[in-house]
């Protein structure tokens, strides 16, 4: 049996990932903004087989509430195997480039929070030499374009930093792992026109658990984005720059 | 580009927005549209569409919220499907009280179209293992209805096809089983007597009872078909496998079929084919649930192989003792040449329904398939209607998408009752038509 913490729990991805930890009948330990709608998914994840089911609320975006956070979940679960960090927001492209205070404020919530709850969680399991962190990143963050370059700058900066951060705890036996989804049918996607390369939160999540028991550095999901990533990745700048992507 | 929300006949092929619903605090939305739920989109014609408006989409809400495993009492989000329900409960030794031919349906789709199964002789309809359930309706109004609450809301919710609010969750009676296998026994028969006898013989024997029907069977021929009983295995062989889940392999239909790939020398083929698979009189078999209760399951998006124009489903039912009117339907369905895929002959038990609007009653009722040929099949199918009406029957809203009002009005007595529940704010194209209000 695991012990799981999964930050940002509400979102869709995140509640499948749940669920299948919960059918595994791992110990979960939840953190989200929305207490009524937290209590809701422990219920299920508890029908579901979860040997236990914790809930913490608070606004991930107030990063002075990060240290009080860390207290909580390693009073109830010293030394957890598994930290999932799902959060986060799609921000309007559009709006953002009208208001730098917009642009910020999502920087916040995708890259900044992440960030500061990462610096302490991985003192504290390196210090542990256990653990594994999984954070969603995103195949956006792989090279910025027109469309949506705010909401992909603040994931290439957490790819980045979770790069470094692999490295360094390599000696300590602690695995980071950066997941890179494309396109998911979620919520935060309601008003996109949905097409083949549209996947559901059980598929990629599945695809994350699967990978997250092999260790893996780096997923992509569903796996056809690696190589859409990689051809991508090869258009030269010169040419890139007169797509519309 | 094809709506995704359509259903599952692909007749009508409407545009139809939506929206999904992801939370049941959300609410409603408060533009002011006409608003229906929508499910898993299994229902065949309209009644699971609403042009005028949006459907409310409840894929979603599909978390379970306790689960009493002495008693076999599971509360869910209305969104939750049978298939997750057997996914979860099987393994615990709980089965769906009662279910329909496919497990892709939710939670609050098989409450809202009472839908019933091969056991209806012994466990009735759905709705009669729900002990209760929140509605949603308009007024932002959450009314929990059960037999002692809200009981007439309550019986009009049951098998009212979404037209009284939203089931945000529901509260159901599972059903004891000790293993994940069904022990079928296959008998053939040569005509309508003999299936009235084998089902009158079996109907105490056996929880599940249904049959198929050839319905290109002619002359002495007709009413020939196969006999399928079963019960649930209650000595499983093997006790590690007992409650073997179901292969997550599925084929798919990728593509619409052409027009005409079904057509009556396929129909007539397979059915001879189907007939002649079983050689011998009677035959047993041990087979997974799967197998048993969801053949067509195993072919994802099935629906496609009747083509761009889709296909109508027509299910009826008649009085117990007027087998002359599944004869004259078989004689007008073999003379038009329209054929029938597979036809579905089950004898209902006299479990009344509590629905207001529920289809199952006190009789035999058979289901056909039939490829949308246009003006040709709506003149057959309101043949078949002439018919069923005459015998006092009744047709199925589930799987209708042109029955006239005067044919609901006789068919379904309570409508006006019924009515009386209806939420303002909620409608179907079903609704309006069999009103009489579509454009």
């Amino acid at each position: 049996m695991k012990t799981i913490v999964i930050i940002g729990a509400t979102s869709a991805l995140a509640q499948s990932i749940a669920k299948i930890h919960a059918a595994e009948q791992h110990r979960l330990l939840l953190v989200g903004r929305n207490e009524p709608r937290l209590d809701l998914i422990a219920q299920d994840l508890s029908v579901r087989g979860a040997k236990q089911c914790e809930v913490y609320c608070l606004d991930l975006a107030d990063t002075d509430k990060h240290g009080p956070l860390w207290e909580h979940v390693y009073q109830k679960f010293p030394k957890p195997d598994i930290v999932y960090i799902a959060h986060g927001v799609l921000p309007d492209q559009q709006v953002c480039q009208g208001s730098y205070q917009q642009t910020l404020a999502s920087l916040q919530v995708n890259a900044l929070s992440v960030i500061s709850l990462l610096t302490e969680l991985a003192n504290r399991m390196e210090t542990d030499k256990h653990g594994q962190i999984v954070v969603i990143s995103s195949v956006a963050g792989d090279r910025g374009r027109k469309s949506n370059y705010v909401y992909g700058t603040a994931k290439a900066t957490i790819s980045t930093f979770l790069q470094g951060l692999r490295n360094r705890l390599y000696d300590s036996n602690v695995s980071v792992t950066t997941v890179k989804p494309g396109f998911i049918d979620t919520p935060m996607t309601a008003d996109f026109e949905k097409g083949a390369l549209w996947a559901t939160p059980d598929q990629v999540a599945s695809d994350i658990v699967k990978g997250v028991g092999k260790n893996r550095n780096v997923i992509y999901t569903p796996p056809i984005w690696f190589f859409i990533m990689a051809i991508i990745k090869a258009i030269p700048e010169l040419l890139f720059k007169r797509l519309s992507l | 580009m094809a709506s995704q929300f359509s259903s599952w006949g692909r007749y009508p092929q409407l545009e139809q927005r939506g929206i999904y619903l992801n939370w049941a605090d959300e609410g409603l939305p408060e533009n002011g549209e006409s608003l229906l739920p929508f499910g898993m989109g299994r229902s065949y014609g309209d009644s699971c569409l609403n042009t005028d408006g949006l459907v409310l989409a409840t894929s979603h809400m599909n978390r379970f919220l306790s689960f009493d495993e002495t008693n076999g009492i599971l509360k869910c989000e209305a969104g939750v499907t049978l298939a997750e329900i057997i996914d979860l409960a099987l393994p615990r030794g709980w089965f769906p009280p009662v279910t329909p031919g496919t497990k892709y349906v939710t939670l609050g789709g098989a409450i809202a179209n009472d839908v019933h199964g091969k056991n209806h002789h012994k466990d009735g309809t759905f709705g009669h293992h729900v002990s209760r359930f929140e509605l949603l309706q308009s007024s932002g109004e959450r009314i929990i209805c059960s037999e002692q609450d809200n009981a007439e809301l309550f019986y009009a919710t049951i098998g009212g096809l979404g037209l009284t609010g939203l089931i945000t969750w529901a509260e159901i009676r599972l059903k004891p089983v000790e293993s994940a296998f069904m022990d079928v026994e296959t008998i053939r028969f040569d005509n309508l007597q003999a299936f009235k006898t084998l089902s009158d013989e079996s109907s105490s024997s056996h929880l599940y009872t249904v049959a198929w029907v050839d319905c290109q069977a002619t002359g002495e021929k007709m009413g020939r078909g196969l006999f399928m009983r079963a019960n649930h295995a209650t000595d499983p062989a093997n006790s590690k496998d007992k409650f073997e889940p179901a292969s997550a392999k599925k084929l798919n239909v990728p593509f619409v079929f052409p027009q005409g790939v079904l057509n009556t020398f396929t129909i007539k083929n397979f059915n001879r084919l189907y007939y002649g698979k079983q050689l011998q009189h009677f035959s047993k078999s041990r087979d997974h649930y799967d197998k048993y209760f969801y053949p067509l399951d195993a072919i994802t998006n099935w629906n496609r192989i009747y083509g761009p124009r889709g296909f109508f489903q027509y299910q009826f039912l008649v009085p117990h003792e007027d087998y002359a009117a599944i004869e004259e339907a078989l004689g007008i369905i073999a003379k038009s040449g329209a054929g029938s895929f597979l036809a579905v002959l089950k004898e209902f038990g006299d479990i009344p329904s509590v629905g207001m609007l529920s289809f199952p009653r006190p009789g035999v009722c058979l289901a056909l398939d039939f490829p949308n040929q246009g003006e040709s099949t709506l003149a057959l199918l309101q043949q078949l209607d002439d018919l069923v009406v005459a015998a006092k029957g009744a047709v199925y809203p589930a799987k209708d998408a042109r029955m006239a009002p005067e044919a609901f009005a006789a068919y379904f007595p309570r409508a006006g009752e019924f009515s009386k529940y209806v939420d303002p704010r909620f409608s179907s194209n079903f609704w309006r038509r069999v009103q009489g209000n579509s454009q």
